[in-house]
């Protein structure tokens, strides 16, 4: 399970990519990401808000996750 | 020619867009340019840097063009955005409607613009001459 990071969630972690296989307890649904994420980097806690895409598709905390999913955290958005 | 064109590219060329959107059926054009300027807060931009997940970036796109051309009748859209690093005076997003009447180009426009600020994964970092920021990252 491979989690994807953009802008200054990259900046965050150091790396563009986490492979959450890796790591002790794999994240059922998107919530425990969310838990997991600023568990293991605090700074997360500083941002506005970020949100966490499943298949490339805004999800909800509830969301269970699949071992062949993409996910993707998506900091706030800045475009334009 | 193609209804809709959603893009994002490495070097956007503003030229073109008018072909783009001219349509017989259509008595107005509304073109929005995003461009890079020179002070943020009275602090010098030296440049912009754009990141996408592209993928979903694109997906947001199309799901924001379909709302529009459900709310108002278009004949044309072009949404395209711009990635990597770009200098003041550059363009970065062209959001372009046509339509039967300026109303609906007008307002389509304005929609396009802000949603995609809103929901589309692009994100953008400020290099000043001594630090760099991604935008709206902190509150």
């Amino acid at each position: 399970m491979e989690l994807l990071l953009f802008g200054i969630a990259k900046d965050i972690v150091g790396k563009s990519n986490i492979d959450l296989s890796q790591t002790s307890a794999l994240p059922n649904s998107v919530a425990d990401i969310k838990v997991y994420l600023t568990k293991e980097y605090p700074d997360f806690l500083k941002l506005s808000s970020f949100a966490v895409a499943v298949n490339s598709e805004y999800a909800t905390d509830d969301i269970i996750l699949k071992d062949d999913d993409e996910i993707a955290i998506i900091p706030p958005v800045s475009g334009g | 020619m193609q209804k809709t064109i959603i893009e994002i590219v490495d070097n956007l060329n503003v030229d073109g867009v008018y072909k783009e959107l001219t349509d017989p059926k259509s008595g107005g054009i509304c073109v929005f340019v995003g461009t890079v300027r020179d002070f943020t807060n009275n602090e010098e931009v030296v440049s912009l840097e754009f990141e996408t997940y592209k993928a979903m970036a694109l997906k947001e796109m199309q799901k924001i063009v379909d709302q529009a051309m459900v709310k108002w009748n278009l004949n044309k859209v072009v949404m395209r955005h711009a990635v990597g690093v770009k200098e003041v005076e550059e363009p970065v997003v062209i959001i372009g409607v046509s339509s039967g009447h300026r109303d609906a180009c007008f307002a389509a426009c304005r929609f396009m613009i802000d949603t995609l600020k809103e929901t589309v994964p692009i994100w953008k970092k400020e290099v000043f001459k001594n630090k760099t920021v991604w935008v709206s990252a902190h509150p």
